[in-house]
């Protein structure tokens, strides 16, 4: 949980040239890097300057795209695609599910700040509904225990375990 | 006709990713082609196979050639639309994941035919797994001489950038789609001026999505006429179609426009193979959010861009999602409203304010007692302004899967409709 330092945001920002065309890559990978998926207006402030770009503009892109968030949530957000293909194949109670597990309702982050949940449009992986994207991936589960098991190997860093349910292709 | 393999070919290989894989299966064989041929006959040929943007629109890609062909003014920019937004879709994904270089290497032809050195590939930021993937393959095709100096041995230079979006549903719209390239809010822009004349950074630009991309070396290396021929005669080609929802067998499909009905699609055993739990069909929901509901009844019609129009539907996307006989369609219709009004960007009123207040209607309308007075005028006023209204596509569409659905299953929207009123539906239909 460590709170990102100048240099790193800089560095970032100098990973892509500081060409303003990527300002939204480079935030989302500030968020990233920031361990409590979200940008901190001063970070990205710092990444505008670097980047040549208005604090306006800033504003707008982290205001206008949804994936952005500027308080912190839990390091992994956990999202339940709640589009039609997996919203009537099963994704509201996975949800309910995911919601006991944690101890929080949707938007909650676990007091320990390791995972937030929340609802998300589609991600593209319908045919393996419900899914679940925790991070970058996304994950068919299919029971109570499958969710518990994913939760389990994100609290443990025991990749592996999650492997069976990651949607591949 | 099943078994057409076009955009499929290859896509099961084990090295997706392994630009020497996909030369050993006969890649570049079309840049190789290209090259020796004029820019204008190349935009024939793209014409001959009447390519019908597979994005959605459905815009045919050999006018959008030549268009571009014939404006003057440099650089030309050459933009691969990948924010599949669209719940229910998920082929651009299939073409990134299993065969990038058909993309890249679709892409350095337009590269070739406009003479552009740069290329973007706009991918979804929920894409950022897929993002790592295709950022490999450029990597690799790099390494192989397939892109930066001297492609193939030959004069050409073209390379490909990868540009994330970051969660806008309305980026999938191709103005929008630019200004977000540029690192700005994806808000649409006014047209005209089109987006060939005033594109990326002001340039004349070439916008075409994933899959209209990768038609293209199949396309030059088959030659027009044996593309269109293995089509549609008012459109070539293939198409991937997304089945998922209540079906037996989702997934990514490879079919011969007009080779197969609708409910060949759901129910074919080498397709969708039928409803799960061998419940009934009730309604599918064709070509994305912004599609039409397609009834049980209405399957019949061919799978192909101008026998779905004949019948008042759309391809759209390429999403067909499937609904059993267990699913309230106004619930159903309630999910797809609640998506607009999480993606409406907010800049005009009916497209942000109308959304809202058409889920808050259907969500009204879903429970006995519900309807108060007057909703079902209201809900039909708030359609007719959003479509008409409405700044770009995304409002204006917004209402197609309703008004569809209201057509085709009236008693559900009368329901539990304030009982003086009911009549209010029919006329509607009127």
């Amino acid at each position: 949980m460590t709170e990102l330092d100048d240099k790193s945001v800089l560095s970032i920002a100098e990973g892509y040239r500081n060409d303003p065309q990527q300002l939204i890559a480079a935030l989302l990978d500030i968020q990233e890097a920031s361990g409590r998926s979200y940008v901190d207006r001063r970070w990205a402030a710092l990444a505008a300057r670097a980047m040549g770009v208005p604090a306006a503009r800033v504003h707008e892109i982290l205001t206008f795209y949804g994936m952005f968030s500027t308080v912190p949530r839990g390091r992994h957000v956990v999202e339940v695609c709640e589009s039609a293909p997996c919203l009537f194949t099963g994704a509201a109670r996975l949800l309910a599910w995911l919601s006991e597990l944690l101890g929080v309702g949707e938007g909650g982050t676990t007091g320990d700040g390791l995972f937030t949940l929340e609802s998300a449009g589609c991600c593209g992986r319908c045919a393996a509904a419900p899914v679940v994207k925790v991070g970058d991936e996304a994950y068919s589960v299919s029971s109570l225990s499958e969710a518990a098991e994913l939760l389990r190997s994100f609290r443990e860093g025991d990749p592996g375990a999650r492997e069976v349910l990651r949607c591949s292709g | 006709m099943l078994g057409v393999r076009i955009l499929t070919e290859g896509a099961d290989a084990p090295d997706p990713l392994s630009a020497e894989g996909y030369l050993a299966r006969g890649g570049y064989a079309a840049l190789r082609k290209a090259l020796d041929m004029a820019p204008a006959d190349i935009v024939s040929e793209v014409k001959e196979a009447k390519l019908l943007g597979r994005g959605g629109a459905a815009y045919p890609a050999g006018s959008k050639w030549e268009q571009l062909l014939g404006i003057s003014g440099a650089p030309k920019h050459i933009v691969c639309n990948a924010d599949e937004g669209e719940p229910g879709t998920f082929k651009d994904r299939f073409i990134m994941e299993r065969t990038p270089y058909r993309l890249i290497e679709g892409m350095t032809i337009a590269g070739l035919v406009f003479g552009s050195v740069t290329g973007y590939i706009y991918v979804r930021g929920e894409y950022r797994s897929v993002q790592r993937k295709l950022l490999a393959a450029l990597g690799n095709a790099r390494a192989a001489g397939l892109l930066g100096r001297g492609i193939l041995g030959s004069g050409l230079d073209f390379d490909i950038a990868i540009v994330s979006g970051a969660g806008a549903y309305v980026c999938g719209e191709n103005s929008a789609l630019l200004n977000s390239t540029q690192g700005l809010a994806g808000r649409p822009r006014i047209k005209p001026p089109h987006l060939a004349e005033v594109g990326l950074f002001g340039k004349p630009t070439l916008v075409n999505n994933v899959e209209s991309f990768a038609n293209i070396p199949p396309i030059i290396t088959m030659g027009g006429r044996a593309f269109l021929e293995a089509g549609h005669p008012e459109s070539g080609g293939t198409k991937l179609v997304c089945l998922s929802g209540h079906v037996e067998r989702p997934g990514v499909y490879e079919i011969p426009l007009g080779s197969v009905t609708l409910r060949d699609a759901v129910f074919d055993p080498a397709l969708g193979g039928g409803i799960r739990g061998g419940r009934r069909l009730k309604f599918v929901h064709l070509g994305g959010q912004s599609g039409p509901i397609v009834p049980a009844d209405r399957l019949d019609t061919p799978y192909s861009y101008a026998d779905l129009r004949k019948a008042g539907l759309a391809v759209g996307s390429g999403a067909v999602v499937v609904m059993d006989e267990t699913v309230q369609l106004l619930d159903y219709l309630a999910a797809v409203s609640r998506f607009f009004v999480r993606e409406s960007c907010g800049k005009c009123t009916p497209c942000r304010d109308g959304n809202p207040a058409a889920l808050g209607i259907l969500r009204d309308l879903s429970r006995p007692g519900g309807g108060a007075p007057g909703a079902l005028e209201t809900l039909r006023s708030l359609s007719d302004v959003m479509t008409g209204a409405s700044f770009c596509g995304l409002g204006r569409t917004a209402t197609v899967a309703l008004r569809s659905a209201w057509k085709a299953f009236p008693e559900e929207f009368e329901r539990n409709a304030d009982p003086p009123r009911r009549a209010a539906s029919s006329r509607a239909n009127a």
